[in-house]
């Protein structure tokens, strides 16, 4: 009868491609972006004045001065960026070298916004694969600044094909110091990795301080701010200047590619996954799964370190206090819009990035304020946490079976 | 006179399933009628239909030949219809009156609770009917048996004319199934009618008027029970003819497998859930656990698989102490463990087929070499172990949550039977499947037997217990009351153990005298 079922009512191959396409989870994901970008757009338009003005005009003169306002400020986005292309081929046909680096740079600083989002992006999702919720990306991310601006200027004569390594391993490893604690008390006692891992932000916050202000203060300055690292310590800068790419975007994506491979090609990727799909069941299957939520809190915290230390050896050279801007706390809904896989991370990170940085440019040459772009990013995540609104407005079609979730424990440490 | 109640081509589609397919059923007024059928027959769709917890596709009821429209619970209320659920929807901190009233609520001048006036209503109710129901009791207090009287009052309370009883024998010991039997033929003697869902032929040869069987969502047809016999029953359920009784050789048991001395454990709520059980299960033997869900068998079971740690004894495998909390460890020593909850223990839902089939061997050659996972040998040992095992799925790619109960449950068998294992520890290993997985599952079983295993079998299905078992042990409050070879286990005997009750030598003798004058 089944087969019978599937001859009859075969559709043809463009139907097919479409029913899948309107299932899966890219189609929502894609849909969730294009509809925040119209909401945004018309909240642009709702709140520029101009706009108001050409209304009182007439309608039609209005919307036009709607529209006007929101392809100005997605241009300018889009410019800022990615570079305008106008420049580009301009500066290209000039052949000056400092004007083709400045056309292009707008692109490279994006993927340099991108580089410490695939990072941290990958430490939430991580977590979230184990059922762990780790809000401790940005504290883990000072630990990991500290540790490797450390090693950056404190060890001296070695060359740049170990001090950068070895830099960026001490960032690891402060990172998962600061991510083993709350896996360790979770284990051991049941206590949330919520609650402690807030905790924790304060307590790298805090620490941070005092050692910039205490035993790492650079004792040739007046505000508190670390020395120089070493030059060997540097991560290699790919351009001349004005461009500051620089290696770590091919590190994370190095990274990301053996999350990959560590999740969903190796055993402890196995039992990781299954704690994490479903505690009970990797008890009975045998697994440890205390050691799995210490190890998975660590090398959340180690990817996390990965950020702090991707900053202050490939961009800033130094630690000053409050440097981030927010990338661990950014990074948790990256992860959510990446579905907690890596590839969907980069994917997301460079969204991120890309807006992140594209939106100064619409700031200075449009006038709206960049927060437009965080009100972006909350839409977007509102609709990806709740496909339900976009498949409903655009009439898509359930999928055929339950996406893989991911649980995360319940207060009180199930 | 028009019957008191009529379903008229009643039709409910899911996607992807016809779960009721133009359905009649009629209900005269002072009748049991049963209706029968599997699990997933759609007899609870059926009645949510008639609850008003789902809407027909098509149809029409009526009662007293008055078309009905019942959009949810409260219409079906209003029109007299009644249902106790199979489980209890019963707040334990109140007191029955509170728990009756709720949601129905006598108040006094000031919009004071008048606890009173309902207590005695619940007084006339229970003693109307002989329920035997204290007003004033906590429910947590109250035996199951009580509890599900409470129900019943609860919906005598709101002037219910038809009551359906979804499985209510599920929870019981066969004794207080005798006494519910006792109580619907007084609740129907006084006027009411009663539908009775259930996939129990005994109980339907029992206390029915009429049974209509269900099958694959479509009426098979109505009989009585003077009429049917078991057999015939059985065949009508499942479409083809059913071999109750499974043949079982005389056992040979050999070297002693599981030894368990003065075990204790504690349940999640730090009570004694296992309170000093010695026993032991030899090779080539089962041995059954039987009694009412929530004796301790989950915790006994859970302590012998490494998932609990017991607070005092001894349990060794294969002469082995085993240490605590080490579910590898043990099931390493070659013991393998279907889990009374498969959905909760037994599988990773998200996760396809293959990876399930793998769950607690992966980390072996050849499904993983040094820490890589082999994905070309997990996919075909899943293939093979789908042949092998009959597992219904479209590739071993699918999740698991995609198939059927049945299905679920033979990825958990697969899994576990395709290991060399010495001893099997099977908890409530076919609870909800249907006929057709129940028997499959029930020959596997045996065939471990055969081959030598040591199965200790956990269930609350006395059929399925004395069916497999050689020997039969009997939980109560965490104690093993009495173990039975299986030749003197009667039910008569197993179900007073079950209630806590210990027959003295006359009694099991007379019980079996009688139990052999109705089998000839």
């Amino acid at each position: 009868m089944e087969n019978q079922k599937q001859t009859q009512n075969k559709p043809s191959g463009i139907a097919v491609f479409f029913d899948e396409l309107s299932k899966s989870s890219g189609m929502v994901t894609f849909l969730a972006i294009l509809t925040g970008i119209l909401i945004a757009g018309l909240l642009v338009a709702l709140t520029t004045v101009e706009v108001y003005d050409a209304f009182s005009i007439s309608f039609w003169s209005g919307i036009k001065e709607a529209l006007r306002t929101a392809w100005n400020t997605y241009s300018s986005l889009f410019i800022g960026a990615f570079g305008d292309p106008k420049k580009i081929a301009a500066a290209f046909q000039g052949g000056d070298g400092l004007e083709i680096r400045r056309a292009i740079n707008p692109f490279f600083e994006s993927l340099v916004q991108t580089t410490p989002f695939i990072f941290g992006g990958l430490s939430v999702a991580l977590g979230f694969r184990v059922g762990l919720f780790n809000i401790g990306a940005e504290g883990q991310l000072f630990i990991g600044a500290m540790t490797s601006v450390y090693a950056g200027y404190a060890i001296t004569g070695l060359p740049a094909y170990i001090h950068i390594p070895l830099a960026l391993l001490a960032g690891a490893a402060g990172g998962a110091a600061w991510g083993f604690v709350p896996g360790y008390l979770k284990a051991k006692t049941g206590a949330h990795e919520v609650i402690i891992t807030i905790m924790m932000n304060y307590i790298a916050f805090k620490l941070s301080d005092f050692m910039l202000r205490g035993p790492m203060k650079d004792p040739n300055e007046y505000t508190p701010k670390t020395p120089w690292i070493q030059e060997s310590a540097q991560l290699t800068r790919l351009f001349p200047d004005t461009i500051r790419f620089h290696i770590g975007f091919f590190i994370a994506l190095g990274v990301a590619y053996f999350v990959y491979w560590l999740l969903f090609k190796t055993t402890w990727g196995f039992e990781l996954r299954t704690v994490g799909s479903n505690p009970n069941g990797a008890r009975y299957a045998g697994i440890n799964t205390t050691k799995a939520t210490v190890v998975a809190m660590s090398l959340a915290g180690s990817l996390a370190g990965l950020a702090g230390a991707n900053e202050v050896l490939g961009l800033n050279y130094r630690l000053v206090p409050s440097f981030t801007s927010g990338y661990g706390f950014d990074s948790i809904a990256l992860a959510l819009l990446g579905k907690n896989h890596p590839l969907g991370v980069v994917l997301s990170a460079l969204l991120f990035g890309f807006l992140r940085n594209g939106s100064r440019q619409m700031q200075l040459k449009s006038g709206v304020p960049i927060d437009i772009v965080s009100i972006l990013q909350a839409l977007i995540l509102t609709f990806i946490a709740a496909p339900a609104i976009i498949r409903s407005i655009y009439r898509l079609k359930k999928p055929d079976h339950e996406e893989e979730t991911i649980k995360v424990g319940s207060w009180g440490g199930n | 006179m028009a019957p008191l109640l009529e379903l008229r081509g009643i039709t409910k589609r899911f996607p992807g399933v016809l779960a009721n397919d133009h359905i009649d059923l009629t209900l005269e007024k002072g009748e049991i009628h049963a209706l029968l059928g599997e699990n997933g027959a759609g007899k609870t769709t059926l009645m949510n239909i008639l609850y008003g917890l789902y809407s027909q596709d098509e149809g029409d009821i009526f009662v007293n030949g008055n078309k009905v429209t019942i959009n949810e619970p409260t219409d079906a209320i209003k029109a007299g219809i009644g249902m106790v659920h199979q489980h209890f929807m019963l707040i334990p901190v109140f007191t029955v009156t509170e728990n009756i009233m709720l949601g129905e609520e006598y108040v006094k001048a000031g919009g004071f609770l008048d606890r009173k006036k309902a207590a005695a209503k619940i007084t006339e109710i229970s003693d109307k009917y002989n329920l035997n129901v204290n007003p004033d009791a906590y429910v947590r207090d109250l035996p199951v048996g009580t509890q599900q009287r409470v129900e019943i009052i609860k919906i005598l309370f709101r002037e219910a004319e038809i009551l359906i009883m979804d499985e209510p024998s599920a929870v019981l010991t066969p004794q207080e199934v005798d006494e519910l039997f006792k109580i619907m033929r007084v609740l129907v003697d006084q006027g009411k009618s009663i539908i009775f869902i259930t996939h129990k032929l005994r109980e339907v040869m029992e206390c029915a008027d009429r049974i209509t069987v269900i099958r694959g969502g479509k009426v098979i047809g109505s009989t009585t029970p003077k009429e049917a016999d078991t057999k015939k029953l059985a065949t009508m359920m499942v479409g083809r003819d059913v071999q109750l009784k499974i043949k079982k050789t005389k056992s040979d048991p050999k070297e002693t497998v599981l030894n368990v001395e003065n075990l204790r454990v504690m349940n999640s709520q730090q009570h004694l859930a296992v309170d000093d059980i010695s026993f032991n299960v030899r090779a080539g033997e089962v041995l059954g656990i039987a009694g009412v869900q929530g004796n301790g068998q989950t915790e006994l079971v859970r302590a012998l698989t490494g998932l609990l740690p017991p607070t005092e004894g001894k349990i060794e495998i294969l002469g082995q102490d085993t240490p605590q909390e080490k579910p590898r460890f043990i099931t390493e020593l070659g013991s393998a463990h279907i889990p009374e909850d498969r959905q909760k223990d037994g599988l990773i839902l998200a996760f396809p087929v293959a990876d399930n089939l793998i769950l607690n061997t992966y980390f072996h050659e050849p499904f993983s070499k040094g820490i890589t996972l082999q994905f070309d040998e997990i996919a075909n040992s899943g293939n093979a172990l789908v042949e092998k095992f009959d597992i219904r799925t479209p590739s071993v790619n699918t999740p698991v949550s995609n198939l059927s109960g049945g299905n679920q449950q033979k990825v958990i068998v697969a899994r576990e039977f395709s290991r060399p294992i010495k001893l099997l520890i099977a908890s409530q290993p076919t609870r909800g499947l249907d006929v057709g997985s129940i028997e499959y599952i029930h020959k596997r079983l045996m065939a471990k037997r055969e081959e030598g295993c040591a199965i200790l079998l956990v269930s609350t299905e006395l059929d399925e217990i004395i069916q497999l078992s050689d020997r039969i042990a009997v939980m109560y409050r965490g104690k093993i009351l009495d173990i039975l070879d299986a030749q003197d286990a009667t039910k008569e005997v197993l179900g007073l153990l079950m209630a806590g009750i210990k027959p003295s030598d006359e009694m099991k003798s007379q019980a079996k005298h009688e139990e052999q004058i109705i089998l000839t």
